[in-house]
């Protein structure tokens, strides 16, 4: 969206949809969802944004994060949409944005959103993830042909306990994608990859697949020996019936 | 650049909490450690949620890292699960800032704000690694320096402190570090820092002074044992409070702490002089800050920080003069950026609740009185001024103003007190109830009702405060007061509007040995913590029977700090120390306090505390002092 038609948006005095990436890493993976939630709207004050408020005796900002991420985990795709009342241009707000973060938060990128698209929370339909063990390589032998049978079987089924009962999951429908893959770092031993259902009806953590997985290899890896971070959550642009179609987040924005 | 953490992920994956332990806030402050003179560890022997609400730390913060050669950071107590994690793999304490041992720094900080945390700065020590002791410590280790309204009487945790600082940091602490560079460059030692440190005002060596002792066990006198060490220690003062150090860039914390808000302190002082409140005399006289300074404070905090509420800080809000003026602005501008204000320590007038309809939600909220005693004769034994007429008034205005929930806080056990002051408590309670019903007309009552929460705490003498020579109660003199209070309230016609709340004694007795303790309580809080006392001011950790059984096992008499009738020229153990309010005032207000004699505030006529040598205060501004 150009800049002139940003400022007719503006002129018709109604509210614009934005769609913020972010990473997070470092010491911030220890940050919970709620306290970033606040944080995100700390900055927003900080960084000067014309956010739109809600109504009433206590209003709040117009706000809607993605997919909560656990603690612990770092992630290179989160997000969260906010409507304001004007701006000047997304790389203005990108940049103010970012001179207010800290170390450990990034603004990937700032996106206006269409009137039409289903706020962050919504769109989530996938994520996808990797798995790095944080000294050397997996302790785990012949770790991609085990991954290839793996991830070949028909089910995978698991138990899930919940507050209330035992459930019997099968996680193979919702692995999109299950392969290793090279390191970021050229220094550092192959990396597992997944890409899996992340939408509120289905959501699947990834220790589940990794804790299914090394089930099946009768490997067992030590608690916080391996680092986990989200590459990118995704939304579905196919409509219902058809092959799905994922997309980053933020490319329904422009 | 991501900074290394002192503690590993499995560690951090393991405790509640871990924001507590990483820094990393907004506007905390990483400096180049290469670069630095000097480096300094700020405490506040609690829980990081606790800690992170203190102003005063702010202060102190913003003020040294504004120093280039100086690097502050923070400490907090670690919770006791990772406490326990930390004994276990003798990890050292660490500044957050730098995630490195507070061993290795120059200075250790420690705030003393309630004596409840006593055990907490053995804990800091001790998991720092740096002997309890101030004269165990080697030659390498931190300073360790209290401060803070406990400082004020610094004797029962004396042995553990090298220094203390009495008063108010922004004045002499710069003179203090450049101090301690310049005995460093010059080949000097820690006893050469200390003896020279002992002559810079207001500070305090106490391994420089043994207390000694009458054969009944009170204070005959005190031994210098450095000669150069000076017999009375004035306390250190600000009195540009409008062109000092303020925090405009506070540290934002990641997690909900107790404060969490900007806070916008707008002046120091009370003129009230009600007979049990320490902070009402420490602080005299009363500075004012500028108000246009305090508005631009506010506008930058708000920017800096994108804090959503901001918080005036004051003993008394209501007494400061320009306060009609900076309400109207911070209304108006926290209007547009959408920011609450919180508004404590008003007293409930027309104006207050005009401004408290603009600002809070009325149906939400709720008014709080402070009568503290029940009857009138009372409240003009503690000097109170607060009369029953103006509460009802101004309870019944705000009722017409559809306020419906009334807080109302009350002390127990202060001197003279009978069984017909504690009734008053009840009484009074119910016609607040009554009015309520009076001035409501049914069909415009919310749900009907009236909601009055009274809570009592029990009253502990404190020293620089007329009742430094009263009589505490012992626990079970207090509970019995709190079941007379709750049998009051019972009685009354109104009893089903009125909700009673009361504290724990045990803990009010501990607070009370603390608060007028001399050295010989240094070894029962040595002993308790070696007993594994930690967080005493938590009341699930709060073990009062291992407490009882150190204070057994010392030989230290709870009774004899306590419930004992003290003489009028009885020294205490804090009398080296002037807090500017001279002791010859304090007995003036305890003797009038047994006549039942009120004293005006400060502002209707000077009482001669002898503040006013500091060279301000409403006295010395409107020069109406005393001429006798």
């Amino acid at each position: 969206m150009g800049q002139d038609v940003l400022a007719e948006v503006y002129v018709l005095n109604q509210t614009i949809k934005i769609r913020i990436k972010f990473a997070k890493y470092g010491t911030m993976k220890f940050i919970g969802h709620l306290d970033i939630m606040r944080f995100f709207q700390k900055a927003i004050r900080r960084a000067g944004i014309d956010i739109r408020y809600s109504e009433g005796f206590s209003p709040h900002q117009i706000m809607s994060f993605a997919a909560p991420l656990g603690v612990g985990i770092e992630s290179k795709g989160e997000y969260l949409d906010i409507e304001v009342n004007s701006m000047t241009s997304t790389e203005v707000m990108k940049e103010a944005l970012n001179q207010v973060m800290v170390p450990g938060v990034e603004i990937v990128s700032v996106t206006v959103l269409p009137d039409n698209v289903k706020n962050a929370m919504a769109s989530v339909a996938a994520a996808a993830y990797r798995i790095a063990y944080k000294e050397g390589a997996f302790p785990i032998e012949n770790l991609e042909q085990k991954l290839q049978e793996f991830y070949a079987m028909e089910h995978i089924p698991v138990t899930k306990e919940t507050k209330k009962s035992v459930l019997e999951l099968d996680l193979k429908p919702g692995i999109y994608e299950l392969k290793m893959v090279a390191a970021d770092n050229t220094n550092t031993a192959p990396e597992i990859y997944m890409l899996v259902d992340a939408s509120s009806s289905g959501n699947i953590k990834p220790t589940m697949v990794l804790d299914a997985f090394c089930s099946f290899c009768q490997a067992e890896l030590a608690p916080y020996s391996y680092q986990i971070t989200r590459i990118d959550t995704y939304t579905n642009l196919a409509k219902e019936g058809e092959e799905k179609k994922l997309v980053p987040l933020e490319a329904v924005g422009k | 650049m991501i900074r290394k953490l002192a503690l590993s992920d499995e560690i951090l994956m393991q405790v509640e909490k871990p924001a507590r332990y990483i820094g990393n806030e907004v506007n905390s402050v990483v400096k180049e450690k290469d670069k630095i003179a000097v480096r300094f560890a700020m405490c506040f022997p609690d829980v990081y949620e606790i800690g992170m609400s203190h102003l005063g730390i702010q202060i102190l913060y913003d003020m040294f890292n504004q120093w280039d050669d100086v690097w502050c950071e923070r400490v907090y107590s670690p919770w006791v699960d990772l406490d326990k994690i930390m004994r276990e793999k003798r990890i050292p304490l660490f500044g957050l800032e730098s995630q490195e041992p507070v061993k290795n720094m120059d200075f250790l900080g420690i705030t003393l704000q309630y004596e409840m945390c006593y055990t907490n700065i053995l804990q800091v020590l001790d998991l720092a690694q740096i002997p309890l002791l101030a004269k165990d410590r080697e030659e390498d280790m931190p300073i360790v320096i209290g401060g803070g309204p406990c400082s004020y009487n610094p004797e029962p945790i004396a042995p553990f402190f090298d220094l203390f600082y009495i008063g108010e940091g922004e004045t002499q602490y710069r003179r203090l570090l450049d101090l301690y560079i310049e005995n460093r460059d010059n080949g000097g030692n820690r006893l050469t820092f200390l003896q020279k440190a002992s002559q810079i005002p207001g500070i305090y060596v106490p391994g420089f002074y043994e207390e000694e002792y009458n054969a009944d066990g009170t204070i005959r006198g005190r031994k210098k044992l450095y000669d150069k060490a000076p017999d009375t220690i004035l306390k250190e003062i600000e009195m540009e409070v409008s062109d000092t150090y303020y925090p405009l860039k506070p540290v934002v914390p990641f997690i909900k702490v107790t404060q969490d808000r900007v806070v916008l302190e707008i002046q120091r002082g009370c003129i009230r002089g009600c007979r049990f409140c320490q902070a009402g005399q420490l602080y005299r006289p009363v500075r004012e800050r500028d108000v246009e300074v305090l508005k631009r404070y506010a506008v930058e905090m708000l920017k800096n920080t994108g804090q959503e509420e901001i918080s005036l800080s004051s003993l008394s809000s209501s007494d400061y003069s320009q306060l009609n003026e900076l309400l109207d602005f911070l209304i108006q501008d926290c209007n547009e950026k959408h920011t609450n204000i919180s508004l404590p320590s008003l007293r409930i007038d027309a104006f207050s609740l005009d401004v408290m309809s603009k600002v809070q939600d009325v149906k939400k909220s709720s008014l709080t009185f402070a009568p503290e005693a029940g009857s009138q004769r009372l409240r003009d034994v503690i000097n109170k001024g607060l009369t029953e007429e103006v509460i009802l008034k101004g309870a019944a205005l705000a009722f017409e103003g559809g306020w419906t929930r009334v807080k109302l806080y009350f002390m127990l056990g202060l001197p003279t007190e009978t069984e017909e002051d504690i009734r008053g408590i009840g009484d009074l309670s119910n016609k607040i109830a009554a009015t309520f019903f009076e001035t409501v007309p049914k069909d415009k009552r919310v749900n009907g009702k009236v909601q009055i929460v009274t809570s009592t705490s029990f009253f502990i003498p404190k020293p620089f405060t007329p009742f430094q020579w009263a009589r505490m109660c012992t626990k079970e003199e207090f509970l019995e007061k709190a079941y007379q209070t709750k049998q009051g309230i019972m009685a009354q016609l109104n009893q089903k509007s009125i909700k009673y709340n009361w504290h724990e004694a045990d803990v009010s007795v501990l607070e009370g040995v603390f608060a007028r303790g001399d050295r010989k309580v240094a070894d029962v809080i040595l002993k308790a913590y070696e007993k594994g006392c930690l967080f005493d001011s938590w009341s699930e950790y709060f073990h009062n029977d291992v407490w009882m059984s150190c204070f057994e096992e010392c030989g230290v008499d709870v009774a004899f700090y306590t419930t004992r009738e003290r003489m009028e020229d009885e020294i205490f153990p804090w009398d080296f120390l002037d807090c500017g309010v001279t002791k010859e005032f304090l007995l003036r207000e305890w003797k009038k306090a047994m006549e039942e004699t009120v004293s005006p505030n400060c502002r209707s006529k000077c009482q001669g505390c002898g503040a006013r040598r500091f060279g301000g205060g409403v006295c010395f501004e409107s020069n109406n002092q005393n001429q006798n």
